[in-house]
């Protein structure tokens, strides 16, 4: 972001727009890389964990609404999957594929 | 989207200006922004990590004392025999290295808060624009009777940070006879690791069992009930170790007496060959030094959990264990606290508002045997309005232990070493 975008920003009345999108991308940041203390550095698991990284958007989507519902059995990922919306489920999934 | 100095100050002057956006970073100085973290445990390694991986023109300083990080988690399976102080140990070099931290190793000694500068045992002083503390727990030795002579004797530890009194535990149990018992008492809750004392019960069974088996285990618990998984843990005891655990609840230590090798309690008078008894916690030390140990009992560290600053000390952000919550005090709850933390100081830093309402989880395995365990996870959700984290439906505890969880469980441990320090 550089001093004109700010200025033109300001002058518009546009600030609290784009504060509210910047804090919807650290939103996103924040949910995804707490699933890496357990699903490995970068996404890439050396462990027993699934890795992330690189995932397909569209199949993490469908696993965690799957975990959700209980539809899918899981060790401990019903415990987690409901506690996030399905919003949250595509920004993470976007976040994960977006991962190299 | 990083602002470059000269920008920053300016896009800033005209912000402030503008009087358009709230929570304006502050800046050290001269140079990049500066952020220091003290305490190289699961918090502070990873707060540290992402600070830099997030906004590589942050600088970050880490001041540690000690060479290596050994991990309380899975610190229990060695007491039990079945790791080693090798495999809980590891180092800092490829954390340091690869985000370009400054390492300094030494103690934190005194904060000046006004002025932003933090003091080193070794005698630096180091300023900062935004101070992170992750000090973990302080041990209260001063709390059971008799403690800190049999503390300071070596003669009765609490290997509740794992190190030296983990291997020393360990050679105790070692050494005691066949027929021989063991004694531990659980503080009252919080304190660290709420599902630890009673994994420490379930490993220490196992070794028994195959080494010793006419040994018994007596556990003194301060709390009335087990305070953590207690269908999975009152299973195991039924299942495995039948006969070997004398659970006593709302029964802690008031008395230790190492000479005779006796837990005194309110209510009994319990001779051990092993004496394991751990007292008492609060927020880690160098918090009393920002005045952060600000809870109505003076104990804990009150925080807004947007961004882990502290409501007592402006731009000291404390993580991990010594906050007040109702989080867990467990090493992934801290790595969860970090990130949230990094990611406020990164926007905050950058003139921008931090993500208002964070989403953190604990995942928390216990071995109750050497091929099972058993879990407990819970995500939760920032409330604004009553300022309190929400637990969100499904988390939850097993309540019987299994192999799935038992692999699962070591594997949680590799990833998230791995998270910290890679």
């Amino acid at each position: 972001m550089n001093k004109k975008l700010i200025a033109g920003m300001l002058g518009l009345g546009l600030l609290g727009t784009a504060g509210s999108a910047l804090a919807s991308d650290a939103h996103t940041r924040i949910i995804a890389s707490t699933c890496l203390s357990c699903h490995g550095a970068d996404g890439k698991s050396k462990s027993a964990m699934p890795s992330l990284a690189g995932i397909d958007k569209t199949y993490f989507v469908t696993q965690m609404k799957a975990f959700k519902s209980g539809q899918r059995p899981a060790s401990v990922m019903h415990r987690h999957a409901p506690g996030y919306t399905d919003q949250e489920f595509e920004k993470m999934g976007e976040y994960f594929a977006a991962m190299k | 989207m990083n602002f470059k100095r000269r920008d920053f100050l300016t896009a800033g002057a005209a912000i402030a200006a503008a009087g358009a956006l709230p929570g304006c970073a502050s800046m050290g100085s001269g140079g990049a922004p500066h952020v220091v973290v003290v305490g190289a445990g699961f918090g502070g390694t990873t707060c540290a990590k992402y600070i830099r991986k997030w906004d590589p023109n942050i600088k970050v300083t880490m001041i540690e004392p000690n060479d290596k990080f050994i991990s309380c988690p899975i610190s229990n399976w060695v007491l039990g025999g079945m790791k080693t102080m090798a495999d809980i140990t590891h180092g800092y070099d490829t954390l340091m290295k690869k985000y370009n931290i400054n390492w300094v190793k030494d103690t934190v000694v005194g904060i000046d808060v006004d002025k932003r500068t933090v003091r080193t045992a070794g005698g630096q002083t180091i300023a900062y624009d935004r101070l992170v503390l992750a000090p973990g727990v302080e041990v209260r030795t001063d709390t059971v009777e008799g403690y800190k002579e049999a503390h300071a004797a070596q003669k009765v530890v609490h290997a509740w940070k794992a190190g030296p009194e983990t291997a020393l535990l360990r050679k105790q149990l070692e050494a005691m006879p066949d027929g021989g018992v063991f004694v531990m008492s659980v503080p009252t809750a919080p304190y660290r690791c709420p599902p630890g004392p009673y994994e420490r019960a379930c490993m220490v069974a196992s070794y028994f069992k195959k080494a010793k088996p006419k040994s018994k285990i007596i556990l003194l618990d301060g709390n009335q009930d087990v305070a953590s998984k207690p269908g999975l843990f009152k299973w195991a005891w039924k299942t495995y170790y039948d006969g070997m655990i004398d659970y006593r609840p709302n029964n802690g230590p008031k008395r230790v007496d190492h000479k005779t090798m006796t837990v005194h309690t309110e209510f009994d008078d319990v001779k051990g060959d092993v004496l394991n008894v751990v007292p008492a916690q609060r927020a880690g030390e160098v918090t009393a030094l920002a005045g952060a140990r600000n809870d109505s009992n003076k104990v804990w560290c009150v925080v807004d959990f947007v961004t882990f600053e502290s409501t007592a000390a402006k731009n000291v952000h404390i993580i991990g264990d010594s906050v007040l919550s109702n989080h867990p005090k467990s090493g992934h709850m801290a790595t969860n606290h970090a990130k949230v933390c990094a990611s406020a100081i990164v926007e905050l830093l950058n003139g921008r508002q931090p993500a208002p309402t964070p989403v953190v989880a604990n995942t928390c395995y216990s071995a109750v045997s050497e091929t099972t365990a058993g879990h407990v996870a819970t995500v939760f959700r920032y409330n604004p309005e009553k300022k309190q984290w929400d637990a969100q439906p499904g988390g939850g505890a097993s309540s019987q232990g299994d192999e799935i969880n038992h692999v699962f469980n070591w594997a949680w441990a590799e990833s998230i070493w791995a998270e910290m320090l890679t």
